[in-house]
């Protein structure tokens, strides 16, 4: 449906592709606990590396040329501008062929994309940030964010729980906060062969017992294996947080991050567009969410 | 809207000055089925066709096509090769065009995909109107008619076609052919409401999508779901055929030797096993009879939430294709059936 005298000025594939991936360098790789490495990565075009803004919670399409492109959450808070920084566990085959970089090689990044936290509703509240292994990837976001912006809310409570001390992701970075007054930090471990541990040993759900809320006028940010989720909610929900009050953050199978390509959808819901946060209403009302 | 009228003789002529415009892709006959072939010459066009194999999206979303390519000094290039071909689909029936407006809702948004865009600008759309068979059920799908999404609209009524113009390209086609087409006159228009209504009458199936989603959501459990993933093969043929199926994969293929390569979109269906696997091994998908329940959810009520219609449009496709015949009217029969229960 176009007329002769247009196709002369017409671009089939404008600048603004949204699957364009903007090719990025690797500042930093290190391992961080056995098997998960932190990748900080800087978009090559400085325009770009300057303008990206991110909310917390939000994820990037990462390529890894030749061996394809996952989505990954964004670890670092928008706060700290210029570098993203990836969380990645060692899973699959993009995954597998990241781990082959090296600093200053170049791989590709899309984004941000996703909903991210409801940070203007969450704002003048407590916030709960509960997470188990892994789930520390998307909350460390929101937790630099709202550390960073410290004045905007009120109680701030992080419960982490991992296997052992070195099962602990950003692990030194929050025996620093443990110190702090203006966060109630609880890092716990299920188990400590060593003996070096001088924080928490148990179960996650027994941080609750050191941590004061009010559910009414708090947000739970949950993060984590399905474990997690289960004794998490059972918990927050005994206490008597509302179920839009429980936010989640979930991972799919993606292949483009912008609602079209089908892998994402739960029940009516595409996770690149109207998650990956999603609240504990929108978990039971849709099917087979967790 | 321009309506204007042909007699049948001047389709001909009218398909030879139309060449003009682009490449005339219309039904063909192959092994006694149809498919959407460039024509070698306008005689083996078939437009009293019943349905083509596949439907018209494999023009605007390949089944598999190269989004970039790459190498390592430049990043990744968008391939445009065959964006710019200038296609003119003849014969296409209502429930296709329908389909196509429903694409055109996934495929814009805040994220527009400038593949599909192009090619939906560069290929016309010639509709032409059918007789529903056995299979047929795009009434109840409300997508037995079309106003939009075509440049013109070929209506039978006897000794003529009626033409609904629909863009500024069908008019210039028309122009371009002088003067074959004629105005309507009132008896025209007596000839259109018969043919309509003869055409509601020759209607085989129906099915009733008033409050489909909440039953879908009360009969999520049903045993059907059981029942029909026992049944599937997870072939996939239903989500190729379909003319919304819209999910694709996109993988990078390395040339051998270098670095450089392709990134490729290529069709992709929710009865794969893989389709909602994640990395870490968790498949929230599994079992068969989830896949299958998330396709008929997805299409009937998940649609619906999205975008305000189911996004089936009756084609019948997916009935003639399966395999092990899952009939997608039998299913929704099914689930609305009332069923004795006992304990009350």
């Amino acid at each position: 449906m176009l007329l002769a005298d247009e196709t002369v000025s017409y671009r089939p594939v404008p600048r603004d592709n949204p699957y364009q991936p903007h090719m990025a360098r690797i500042v930093r790789a290190y391992k961080m606990v056995e098997g998960t490495h932190l990748f900080v990565l800087r978009l090559l075009d400085d325009r770009l590396a300057n303008t990206f803004q991110h909310r917390p919670g939000q994820f990037i399409m990462l390529s890894v040329p030749g061996a394809g492109e996952m989505p990954i959450s964004i670890s670092s808070s928008p706060t700290r501008s210029g570098v993203l920084e990836l969380c990645v566990r060692r899973v699959g085959r993009v995954t597998n062929a990241l781990y082959q970089l090296h600093t200053n090689d170049v791989v590709g990044v899309r984004g941000p994309y996703g909903n991210g936290y409801p940070i203007d509703e969450m704002k003048h509240n407590d916030v709960l940030l509960a997470a188990g292994g892994l789930g520390m990837a998307p909350l460390r976001s929101l937790l630099w964010y709202a550390l960073d912006h410290r004045d905007q809310f009120d109680n701030i409570t992080l419960m982490y729980g991992a296997k052992r001390p070195e099962d602990m992701l950003f692990r030194e970075e929050l025996l620093d906060l443990v110190d702090r007054a203006d966060i109630n930090c609880l890092l716990t471990v299920d188990a400590d062969p060593a003996g070096t541990w001088k924080n928490h040993v148990g179960l996650l759900p027994a941080l609750f017992d050191h941590a004061r809320i009010e559910p009414l006028r708090a947000y739970a940010a949950v993060c984590g294996p399905p474990v997690v989720y289960k004794f998490i909610l059972r918990k927050l929900l005994e206490l008597g947080f509302p179920k839009n009050r429980i936010l989640m953050s979930l991972e799919r199978r993606m292949k483009c991050g912008i609602g079209k390509c089908g892998h994402c959808s739960i029940g009516y819901k595409y996770t690149c567009l109207e998650g990956p946060i999603f609240t504990y209403w929108d978990a039971i009302n849709l099917p087979e969410m967790i | 809207m321009k309506i204007l009228k042909l007699r049948k003789e001047k389709l001909d002529l009218f398909a030879s000055i139309v060449q003009q415009f682009g490449e005339v892709h219309a039904p063909v006959e192959q092994d006694g089925r149809y498919v959407f072939r460039r024509l070698t010459r306008w005689s083996e066009a078939r437009l009293d066709y019943d349905r083509t194999i596949l439907p018209p999206k494999k023009y605007f979303l390949p089944p598999r096509e190269t989004l970039f390519r790459y190498r390592p000094g430049t990043g990744f290039e968008p391939c445009t090769d065959g964006l710019n071909q200038r296609i003119i689909l003849f014969g296409v029936h209502a429930c296709d065009v329908y389909a196509l407006n429903i694409l055109d809702r996934v495929f814009a948004g805040r994220y527009q995909d400038p593949y599909y865009q192009a090619r939906r600008r560069n290929v016309a759309i010639i509709g032409i109107d059918c007789t529903p068979d056995k299979h047929c059920f795009c009434r109840s799908m409300r997508a037995d008619f079309v106003d939009h999404g075509f440049d013109l609209f070929f209506y039978d009524t006897g000794d003529y076609y009626q033409v609904l113009v629909g863009t500024a390209l069908g008019d210039d086609m028309v122009l371009a052919t002088g003067r074959i087409f004629e105005a309507v006159d009132a008896a025209d228009i007596e000839d259109y409401k018969r043919r309509s209504a003869n055409q509601r009458q020759a209607f085989q199936l129906e099915v009733e999508i008033r409050d489909l989603p909440e039953i879908f959501e009360m009969e999520y459990q049903s045993d059907l779901w059981r029942e029909l993933g026992e049944k599937c093969l997870s072939c996939g043929s239903c989500s190729m055929v379909c003319p919304t199926c819209y999910c694709f994969d996109v993988a990078d293929d390395v040339e051998l030797g270098s670095r450089a390569g392709r990134r490729m979109r290529s069709w992709d269906s929710c009865l794969f096993a893989n389709h909602a696997l994640v990395g870490s091994g968790e498949n929230f998908r599994g079992p068969r009879a989830s896949r299958i329940k998330f396709r008929f959810y997805h299409k009937q009520r998940g649609f619906v939430a999205e975008y305000g219609r189911p996004s089936c449009v009756g084609c019948g496709r997916c009935i003639s294709a399966c395999p092990v015949n899952i009939d997608v009217v039998q299913v929704i029969d099914r689930l609305r059936r009332v069923q004795d229960v006992v304990s009350r």
